[in-house]
């Protein structure tokens, strides 16, 4: 891409529905969270219009948070390995494979995204529950006598990170592959190198901007969820977003809440810059323009 | 020359109902530089990766160096390939591109260090170890790639279009530069090209290549001045391919009856009187010096340019004789070519008339000039015949 040496406001003109729709829809929602965190909370629930900094210095100053932060960003963690680790090969193949119905492939793994995301993970409880899907067929065959307790553990929400986040990161390696020059793997080989080392020298390094921009996406939307740790999960798998909440839903505590979602936010924006500033983010755009 | 270093038996590949090779048997000789020519689609390509291992032939023995290679895996064939597009790894330095074949050959790190630079040295490019494919400009890329490909020391090197990715300049100099290394290597070169000019200029022989098949297999000079097959004569260079009939006389002396007029040719095959024949005569190979020639001569005709195409140093001319067919006549320019009108007295020496078999005549794009009809010629007055001035 070459930037354009034309100025002016002609760009601006076109952009400004764009521009519009995220001032009103992402900029002011998050200013009143900004705003919102820095307000005392009452008794009532409600917020005081009273300037103050104490929900950020209570939230910063307990230990109790920071553990969870950090739980939150090992779960995440833990799931974009999970992903790598099963989306690879998927990608692989479908990259690799000649089926003439291959984009009949890639619309299945989009096929998830149709239904909700809290059913998905739903579905879970009926797989691994004690009257689950496992257990019974274990228990049929006589191979345990009482049900095994695999859900609210974490464990489990891994499990329900990797279901909901694999395909992102399935698409993001997927299409790395399919743009890279086989006759780049061709010339490894002509040189004399064996299959599995054209793969570990040519093909995994050069794949590794979609895993890169696959991992980030994985961990940012895994370190953000609610859903999963709170269905899957016990007390003690909390994430972040759980206690966020919890915060504002059950305590009602709007102003507390609205400092730890900030805190979240900008962990994550830092995360995502600190990546754009190594990485750069065009990868990921060009997974989910194609 | 002891054995073949690269044998061919009864090559043929198919893609389900497709036929991308039909029957190819070859020897490529150890040392030489061998073209394999021919348009998009002819199957050059799928031959060339058959020997590199990338595709496996259905049905023929694929021999290197005597031995029978159908089953042996691309990384066992110790090949040198260069692709089009370069195909350098992105994320390793030149010098490792080089050394990249080497570390899967019992090679010490001295040893790797000597013969990395000895072949960086040949594709003069010593200066650029550190640098990475992306810093390098096109041609520069072309050397690194075939550096990496002949540091191995292969049994053959394969060339898939490695010139056509270059702009005009470049592919020239390449080109000499490209058979010079090959010259010093003494590697066996299988080199892939649509472009005739290439082709005539590095190789040794040339397998011009249609339909997956090979239609002649010769020396430059010879694939270029005695064309087996129309399709080679209508493929390289500008022919005037005719549709004719054998009118008599004897090897070293036909008289054939082609486009309207009657020819001499000093072809050596038999054949019988009244058969069909091509005729092709090479645009280039008319004679417009007139002042040498006098009116008796065989294959001279009187003629009006009709169309002029400068091409620089020489004019693509499609002339109209006082009978017959148009012609395609193509020479040399020292400043202006001939204008368009002029009458020009040519004619064509009976040894570069060359007569073959008809052959499936609706296989060929036919030739512009021939496509004319000759009764257009007869309009044209023969009285303003003048003789051309200002060419040669």
């Amino acid at each position: 891409m070459q930037a354009t040496p034309q100025g002016g406001i002609k760009p601006w003109l076109l952009l400004s529905p764009a521009l519009t729709a995220l001032f009103f829809l992402l900029i002011i929602p998050t200013a009143f969270v900004a705003v919102y965190s820095l307000w005392l909370s009452s008794a009532t629930g409600l917020a005081t219009r009273e300037w103050t900094l104490s929900n950020w210095t209570s939230m910063l100053a307990d230990p109790f948070y920071w553990a969870i932060l950090w739980q939150t960003l090992r779960i995440a963690l833990e799931g974009t390995i999970g992903c790598a680790l099963m989306g690879y090969p998927v990608a692989y193949f479908l990259a690799r494979c000649r089926l003439r119905n291959k984009s009949f492939l890639v619309l299945l793994l989009l096929l998830p995204f149709w239904i909700s995301y809290i059913i998905r993970t739903l579905s879970w409880i009926n797989i691994l529950g004690a009257n689950g899907l496992i257990n019974t067929l274990l228990e049929a065959l006589g191979a345990i006598d009482a049900p095994l307790q695999m859900l609210y553990n974490e464990v489990a929400v891994v499990l329900g990170l990797i279901h909901y986040l694999l395909p992102f990161m399935i698409l993001n390696i997927y299409v790395v592959l399919e743009g890279l020059d086989r006759n780049i793997e061709a010339s490894a080989a002509s040189l004399g190198a064996p299959p599995f080392r054209v793969f570990l020298e040519v093909t995994l390094p050069l794949s590794l901007p979609g895993l890169a921009a696959g991992g980030l996406l994985c961990f940012v939307l895994g370190a953000g969820t609610y859903v999963t740790p709170m269905i899957l999960g016990g007390p003690q798998n909390a994430m972040f977003a759980t206690l966020i909440y919890d915060t504002i839903i059950i305590q009602l505590n709007w102003p507390m809440g609205a400092a730890m979602s900030m805190l979240l936010l900008m962990l994550l924006g830092g995360i995502v810059m600190l990546y754009n500033r190594f990485l750069g983010l065009g990868q990921i755009y060009k997974s989910l323009a194609g | 020359m002891s054995e073949a270093a690269v044998e061919l038996r009864g090559i043929h590949k198919r893609y389900g109902d497709v036929v991308a090779v039909e029957t190819i048997d070859m020897a490529v000789q150890s040392g030489e530089f061998l073209t394999f020519l021919g348009p998009s689609g002819c199957g050059k390509t799928t031959t060339l990766r058959m020997i590199a291992g990338l595709e496996s032939p259905s049905a023929g023995d694929i021999l290197i160096k005597g031995r029978r290679v159908n089953d042996v895996p691309i990384h066992k064939r110790n090949l040198g390939i260069v692709f089009q597009n370069y195909a350098l790894f992105p994320h390793r330095s030149v010098y490792d591109n080089v050394a990249f074949g080497l570390r899967y050959r019992k090679c010490s790190k001295d040893e790797i260090r000597t013969r990395v630079r000895e072949a960086l040295r040949l594709v003069q490019l010593e200066a650029m170890e550190e640098r990475y494919p992306a810093a390098l400009s096109g041609g520069q890329q072309q050397r690194v790639a075939l550096a990496r490909a002949i540091v191995i020391n292969p049994d053959l090197l394969l060339l898939d279009e490695p010139l056509s990715a270059l702009d005009a300049n470049l592919r020239e100099d390449m080109r000499l530069e490209l058979k010079r290394i090959q010259r010093e290597t003494a590697i066996t070169t299988l080199f892939i090209t649509h472009d005739q000019s290439e082709a005539l200029a590095m190789s040794d022989r040339i397998a011009v290549m249609s339909n997956g098949r090979v239609e002649q297999l010769d020396t430059p000079q010879v694939v270029y001045n005695r064309p087996t097959s129309r399709f080679c004569a209508n493929f390289l260079g500008n022919a005037n391919v005719m549709g004719g009939r054998v009118v008599g006389g004897e090897p070293g002396a036909w008289r054939v009856d082609a486009g309207g007029r009657e020819w001499l040719s000093a072809s050596t095959d038999t054949w019988r009187q009244g058969e069909s024949v091509a005729v092709i005569v090479r645009a280039e190979h008319f004679q417009l010096d007139v002042s040498s020639v006098d009116g008796e001569v065989g294959n001279a005709l009187q003629a009006r340019i009709e169309t002029v195409d400068y091409l620089g140093m020489s004019a693509r001319y499609i002339i109209r004789p006082e009978q017959g067919e148009t012609l395609e006549l193509i020479h040399g320019v020292h400043h202006q070519p001939l204008q368009a009108g002029t009458w020009v007295r040519v004619w064509m020496p009976a040894d570069d008339v060359i007569l073959l078999p008809p052959g499936d005549v609706t296989a060929l794009a036919p030739n512009d000039a021939a496509r004319l009809s000759p009764e257009d010629a007869t309009r044209l007055p023969p009285e303003d015949a003048a003789v051309g001035k200002g060419a040669s």
